[in-house]
């Protein structure tokens, strides 16, 4: 069985072990997690923020509940990371932005609350692009975070600090969010399991919102099983949030024991044009691998998925616009002094606001301006209709569909930042996902000559993600040794 | 299609942003290769299209309403804690109205 000293291998399970065979205490774990973090985080910069006593307070309460007989959780003693634009009460919560750098939140995020109810020991909060604005994690206010798969390359983004700490071994699983492919593209480019569910399917309450209709909260981990424990703890609905959702939640235990055969399978032709071929080579096989394990595989088309890249960034930033409006130095923003109120607020949001935060309030005020309402807003909305019916059409023949995430492996740290709409395109196959509110992941399944993690995307219908998860566990089973 | 630096500079001043001359001159660059690109959405007949106003519910429109009773929330001092000037329990601005 593992012990402590394999920090970067534990999982869920072990853990559990760990715990209940007292081969370690969840103190020492959380102790020994910190210590390991702390030095290894100069590496990647993927924690901004230590959460020591917070750790070690979670983590007595779960030794004393075990001490007592009581199982400590579901995620007792579990080390969790989480994405700086979720809040947590009395912990720093940046957003990776200076307008927000010594923001104390005084309330926790439903979805942190309702993990560390289940024993999960918050370590720290982790960068992501500002305001979760970026592919690449490079628009950080506190530095980019560097893959710990290969230090000269971008971990991908928003949420590459959450992906870079499950890759690096200083967090078991970590929460990230995703508006239009910020979970999957890092997942894929970090090497580790990464799940977008189904919209509403977690509550929003306490992520700070971007693009409030495309906004998703997610899990990373090791293993496919541990993703579904961590969303399976975090899910369901919140009177916080009105969005959240009241359909059941699935048995996911249940579903990963089922064999994938006889499932059916789609391949979207859109996603196949335009890929890198090494990129390509790899999911070919990974779609080989499926079929040897008894799944049918299909051609489809999701004939709109050209066109999800314009709808997207006219939706996100229009809401991107609204939603940044509270950050104006007064409530709780960083302030830049001045002599009128309408200085103050233009001087403070001129002062700590990154480019690319401005390019996106300055996009999405323009779409949402008198008289472009209808030619950009109302028409990206209809667009939107017609990517969300693509895949209803396909899920009548199909029960998954299968496709890369990124057209191409993690980029070098600085290769696309001189050019926005190159770095836009790197999100072109995650945006659907979000357009259309289905359940979408990102699994390992290969790797590039170079040794760049390439991740496998699978989407199923709302709420089904139970049949992702028995897929991606399918497979990945399959091929680990 | 291109923005000119006068749109860029009424579009910063709707959205309460101070920019700098430098920031005028790449942001009507920029938006204008973004916006040349949105353009392609024209490609497309959306007359009949409904536009997606919800992403998907499930349940009754009347689900999520609540009863309207006292809930405990933030306290006074909890809501100031992040201000950047405040006093006598409220946020501090710059004056508004001068009376000289």
């Amino acid at each position: 069985m593992r012990g402590i000293s394999d920090l970067g291998s534990l999982d869920i399970t072990a853990i559990r072990n760990g715990l209940t065979t007292k081969k370690f205490s969840a103190t020492e774990l959380a102790t020994e997690t910190l210590r390991f973090a702390e030095r290894e985080n100069p590496k990647t910069n993927a924690y901004l923020t230590f959460s020591p006593e917070r750790a070690l307070r979670t983590a007595a309460k779960v030794d004393a509940e075990i001490a007592s007989g009581l199982s400590g959780g579901a995620l007792a003693g579990v080390p969790l990371g989480v994405k700086d634009v979720i809040v947590t009460r009395g912990l720093r919560t940046t957003c990776g932005s200076h307008s927000l750098e010594s923001y104390i939140p005084p309330y926790d995020a439903t979805a942190v609350y309702r993990l560390e109810s289940e024993g999960a020991v918050v370590i720290g909060k982790l960068n992501c692009d500002e305001f979760a604005m970026g592919s690449s994690n490079e628009n950080s206010a506190f530095g980019p975070v560097r893959n710990p798969r290969a230090l000269d390359r971008v971990p991908g983004g928003s949420s590459g600090g959450s992906a870079a700490a499950v890759a690096q071994g200083t967090a078991v699983v970590t929460l990230g969010s995703d508006t239009g492919g910020s979970i999957r593209q890092p997942a894929s480019f970090c090497g580790v399991v990464g799940v977008t569910p189904t919209y509403g399917r977690v509550s929003r309450y306490g992520l700070v919102a971007f693009a409030s209709s495309l906004d998703h909260i997610g899990p990373f981990a090791r293993t496919v099983k541990d993703a579904a424990a961590v969303l399976r703890a975090m899910a369901g609905r919140d009177e916080q949030d009105s969005t959240s959702s009241f359909a059941p939640i699935g048995d996911y235990e249940a579903a990963m024991q089922m064999p994938v055969k006889g499932l059916k399978l789609g391949l979207p032709r859109e996603y196949f044009e335009g890929l890198g071929r090494e990129t390509g080579d790899v999911i070919g096989a990974a779609v080989k691998q499926l079929e040897t394990l008894g799944c049918t595989v299909q051609e489809i088309s999701l004939p709109h998925t050209k066109y999800a890249l314009s709808c997207y960034y006219i939706i996100a930033t229009a809401e991107a616009s609204s939603n940044l409006a509270r950050y104006d130095g007064v409530r709780y923003s960083t302030r830049t002094e001045s002599s009128t109120l309408s200085d103050m607020y233009r001087d403070s949001r001129g002062d700590n606001f990154g480019s690319e935060v401005k390019r996106r309030i300055m996009l999405g005020t323009y779409v949402l301006s008198a008289g472009y309402y209808d030619a950009y807003y109302k028409k990206a909305q209809q667009v939107r209709t017609l990517i969300a019916r693509d895949f209803s059409e396909a899920f009548r023949q199909v029960d998954a569909i299968v496709a890369p995430v990124s057209p191409f492996p993690a980029f070098r740290i600085g290769e696309k930042v001189q050019d926005p709409l190159a770095m836009y395109l790197s999100d072109v196959y995650t945006l659907t996902g979000d357009l259309a509110g289905v359940p979408c992941m990102s699994v390992p399944c290969g790797q590039s000559t170079e040794g760049l993690p390439i991740g496998l995307q699978i989407f199923t219908r709302h709420f089904d993600e139970a049949t992702m998860f028995r897929i991606a566990h399918g497979y990945e089973q399959s091929t680990s040794r | 299609m291109n923005l000119t630096e006068k749109e860029v500079r009424y579009i910063a001043d709707l959205a309460n942003l101070r920019l700098s001359d430098d920031e005028v001159a790449k942001m009507s660059q920029d938006l204008g290769h973004i916006l040349t690109h949105i353009e392609e959405l024209n490609q497309l007949n959306t007359s009949t299209v409904e536009p997606m106003a919800q992403v998907l519910f499930d349940a009754d429109e009347t689900a999520t309403l609540r009863e309207d009773v006292p809930r405990s929330t933030l306290t006074n001092e909890e809501a100031l804690a992040n201000a950047a000037a405040k006093g006598s329990g409220y946020f501090k601005v710059p004056k508004v109205i001068d009376r000289s």
